[in-house]
Parts: structure tokens; C-alpha cells; sequence
């Protein structure tokens, strides 16, 4: 029962977020400033870990096939295929729910525990729309912008690492993530993405938005925020991987 | 003016408030008072519509609020300014923004022309060259007044206080009371103060309303409370030795 009444409250106030908006201009606005905070600002972490990922990624890759059966340019195709089908729009979303959807949590979270949702509803605002609606479209406008980013630094961190170290040749490492590259994975890998920053912002405005208490509660949503979308993200990557690629 | 007829909110399983009847004048301030946890602030929140009682109903100008359809409540409820016990400014906006906020949102006048009304309405509560500063920057009477600025910034009919003392020291309540004065004399607005802070019942009182256990225990002016003889109402006003020496000067009972 307790997750019906959940899931309807979600519901319910994603109908609200919808609404039509009192001002657009001041929305669209509102939405810029959130493609900086949530995205732009989101870059450095997505940069430095997907070039590190792609790096252990090869080097992992080339430790585990190490066999005279196996032709060279296999490790350059497996980390094309792991950071463009797994690592970037999957790993790099888990990651943006523990930075972006705890920051929306505490921020919405804040906010409430503050009146300041109070007084937007009296004056007569949509709160739910002016408060989440702008954070979902920079989300989904923002993130395959960063997880395109995080595909071409993930791979490049693989061919500087496995040629620096030597466990690769460049040109055969550069020979597997030509071969066989299907346009159609980075579609999937970019609509997965747009579904996670739904579920990321979605998740974590929530919590915030029904934090009720005070500063130790608004930590708590912002836990919740982190742990449900992490949780919700596994279970949509499952539901969209069997139907975009069975 | 505002007609509540037999308000009552329940949370789970207690009834919060029951059965409150009150009518609330235009253009004085009426002050709704009691302890902390009688149901003051919930009779509030259920007369702005922050709330939906199980009973009753809160008339605006003879129409039942909580019976009204979005559009209408949006239109009432811009007409309503609030002031809040923690000012409830926004905290990513400088002073100026914030009070320019509810033009901006509903876009009911040029740039130039909201900053006017901004900074009259500043002006207004003596807040001058401050208006870039952002709220933690100000000292909390400072934010009452900005949330005094913010609240009569579309010119509201109904105004809501609650608990506009709360955490200020005794010159700057006296301060933000005769700005609540004021501007419901100024504006001519219906006012509605949640207080329990009785220097400010003295101060501004012309129609108060005292809750206790949720429900409506007296109702009268500020001269009447000091000779009511209603228990509850006594311990609670004559809690204090400033206000036992009051009533004693007043009546010369002991």
C-alpha cells in the first residue's frame, strides 16, 4: 500500500509539473540556469571519470584476453562497446543521481522546509512547475550533451592508456573501434540517457518536494533521491536494453 | 473581508481544529491568538488553501474558496500576501528580486515599472541600498521587512502574518507591528495576524480571536481582553508579570 501511495503522489505531481506554466519566458530562463547547474558544472566529474574508466577498461580488457587466438584490435572494440552501450549512459547516470539528485533534493527539500514552497503556492505559482519543470528539460536537453562527452573521453582514455602502457598498438586499437560501429548503439545509449535524467530529476524533486521537518530530514530525502533513482535506473536500464536491442 | 464558517482539520487522528467560526474585517488588524500547538497556524493554512479542511469553508468576499475551480483560487490567492514566521524569502535571489518576484512571474507590468514598485514597496519598510543583497546577508528583522515588501507587492486585499515577532528583540517587533499597522490602515487591507506575542496583541489588537484546543474560545477586542473573565484565556494573556501588572493597574484586582 505504501508503494501505491507513492507511486500516486509521483503521478499526481508530475500532472502538476506539467501544468501550463504562468510565464514561459521566465521558465525558459530558469531552465538555462539549470543546464549550467545541473550539466555544465556536472562536466569536470564526468570528464575525469570517464577518461579513467576507459583507461581500466582497456587495460582490463587486454589483461583478460591475453591469448595468441585472439587478434589485437578485440580490446579497442570491447571498451568502443562497453563505454558506448554501458559504461556512459549507465555508470555516468548512477553517478549524476549522487550529484545532481542529491543537489535537487536538498535544494526543492530546503525550500519546502523553509516555506519558500508555501509562499509560492499563496502567491499563486505553480510550485511543482516552476521548482521541477525547468530541471527535467535542461536534464534531458543537457545530459546526452555530456554523456557524448563522456563516450568520446571514455574511449580516448582507453587508446591513451593502452598505447602509453603498451598493452595496445594504436592502430590496432583504433582498427577495433571502427570495426562493425553501429550508429544505432549511440541512439539507444542517448534515449537511454534522456530516460535516466527523467527518472533522476523526477526521483530526487519528489523527495524534496514532500520533505517535511527540517534539516535533518532534507538529508535524508536527499539519501532517498540518491538510493530510489539508482534503483529506478537499474530497473529502466534493464526494461530498455531488452527493448532496444532483443 | 473573510467569512470562515464551522472550520475543521483533522491530521491521522487528531482533530487539529473544530467547528471555527469568525468573521474578519477589512481594513483592521485581526489577530488570531493561542499556545503553541492550539491550531492557530492550521486555521491559517486552511484559510489560504494550503490546507483542505474536512469542514466548513473560508468565504472571500462571500465565495467559498475551497469550492472555487485552479483559475479562480490562482486569481484569489493573488490577492493574498503573506508573511511568513521565517520570512520565506528566496535564497538565490538579491532583495530586489525577490520582491520583484510576483510581478515577474504573472508579467503584469514593464521591467522598469516593476523595479518602480520594487523599490517603493522597499522604500516603504525603510529598506534602502540594500537591495542587491541577497536574504542570509540580511540581519531577521531586515528579512521581515523584505517579506513585508514582498507580501504588498500586488497591492493584496487579504494580509496574512504569521508569527511576524518570532526571534525579533522587542524594538524591532514593536517596529514590523506598527508596519503591519500601517499598511492595513494604508491599504486598506483585511489583515490576519497569528500571533502569541502579547506585547503586539496591545500594540496592533483590534479583533482578536483566541484558539484553544482547536476550537474558538473567545473573541473580542483588545479592551475586552483585559476584562474578560475567561479562565483559559486569562492563563494564557496573563501568563507574564508585565501583563499581570497591566491588568492589575487596569483593574486593581490582584
Amino acid at each position: 500500500m505504501n508503494i501505491l501511495y507513492h507511486i500516486g503522489r509521483y503521478v499526481l505531481l508530475l500532472r502538476e509539473t506539467f501544468a501550463r506554466p504562468e510565464r514561459l519566458s521566465l521558465y525558459w530562463s530558469r531552465t538555462v540556469e539549470e543546464m549550467d547547474l545541473l550539466g555544465v558544472k556536472s562536466l569536470g566529474i564526468v570528464a575525469l571519470l570517464s577518461a579513467f574508466m576507459g583507461a581500466v577498461i582497456t587495460i582490463q580488457t587486454k589483461t583478460n584476453i591475453d591469448s595468441p587466438l585472439i587478434q589485437a584490435w578485440v580490446v579497442g572494440f570491447a571498451t568502443r562497446q562497453s563505454t558506448i552501450l554501458e559504461f556512459s549512459p549507465t555508470v555516468i547516470s548512477l553517478i549524476l543521481a549522487g550529484k545532481v539528485g542529491s543537489n535537487i533534493a536538498a535544494e526543492i527539500g530546503s525550500m519546502r522546509v523553509k516555506e519558500q514552497i508555501d509562499a509560492l503556492d499563496i502567491m499563486g505559482v505553480n510550485s511543482a512547475g516552476y521548482l521541477i519543470l525547468p530541471k527535467i528539460v535542461a536534464t534531458m536537453l543537457i545530459n546526452p550533451f555530456l554523456i557524448m562527452i563522456s563516450m568520446f573521453l571514455g574511449i580516448f582514455g582507453g587508446w591513451l592508456a593502452g598505447v602509453q602502457t603498451g598493452v595496445v598498438v594504436s592502430d590496432d586499437f583504433i582498427m577495433g573501434i571502427q570495426l562493425g560501429f553501429k550508429p544505432y548503439h549511440v541512439v539507444y545509449a542517448l534515449i537511454k540517457t534522456v530516460v535516466f535524467a527523467f527518472i533522476i530529476t523526477t526521483v530526487s524533486a519528489y523527495q524534496g518536494y514532500y520533505t517535511r521537518g527540517g534539516t535533518r530530514e532534507v538529508g535524508i530525502s536527499s539519501t532517498r533521491a540518491v538510493v530510489y533513482s539508482d534503483v529506478m535506473i537499474l530497473l529502466a536500464n534493464l526494461v530498455l536494453t531488452q527493448a532496444l536491442l532483443l | 473581508m473573510i467569512v470562515v464558517e464551522g472550520l475543521g482539520k483533522r491530521f491521522g487522528d487528531v482533530q487539529v481544529i473544530d467547528g471555527i467560526d469568525a468573521v474578519f474585517q477589512k481594513g483592521r488588524v485581526n489577530q488570531i491568538i493561542g499556545r503553541s500547538g492550539s491550531g492557530k497556524s492550521v486555521m491559517a493554512k486552511c484559510m489560504v488553501g494550503l490546507h483542505r479542511p474536512e469542514k466548513g469553508r473560508v468565504l472571500y468576499e462571500g465565495r467559498s474558496f475551497h469550492d472555487m475551480d485552479a483559475e479562480e483560487k490562482r486569481g484569489i490567492r493573488q490577492r493574498i500576501g503573506m508573511l511568513f514566521q521565517g520570512s520565506a524569502l528566496f535564497d538565490s535571489l538579491t532583495v530586489i528580486e525577490n520582491v520583484m518576484f510576483p510581478l515577474r512571474m504573472f508579467g503584469l507590468m514593464a521591467k522598469s515599472e516593476m523595479e518602480d514598485r520594487a523599490h517603493t514597496c522597499l522604500k516603504r519598510v525603510s529598506i534602502i541600498d540594500k537591495d542587491q543583497l541577497f536574504p542570509a546577508e540580511l540581519s531577521g528583522g531586515m528579512q521581515k521587512r523584505v517579506g513585508i515588501a514582498r507580501a504588498i507587492a500586488m497591492n493584496p486585499e487579504y494580509l496574512f502574518c504569521d508569527e511576524p515577532n518570532s526571534g525579533l528583540d522587542p524594538q524591532t517587533s514593536i517596529v514590523i507591528d506598527d508596519l503591519i499597522k500601517e499598511i492595513t490602515e494604508e491599504f486598506g487591507t483585511t489583515t490576519i495576524v497569528i500571533t502569541h506575542d502579547m506585547n503586539s496583541v496591545m500594540e496592533t489588537g483590534e479583533h482578536i480571536l483566541f484558539i484553544h484546543k482547536g476550537r474558538k474560545w473567545w473573541e473580542g477586542t483588545r479592551e475586552q481582553l483585559l476584562r474578560s473573565d475567561n479562565k483559559e484565556l486569562n492563563e494564557f494573556v496573563f501568563a507574564g508579570s508585565l501583563m499581570r501588572e497591566v491588568k492589575r493597574s487596569l483593574t486593581g484586582e490582584e
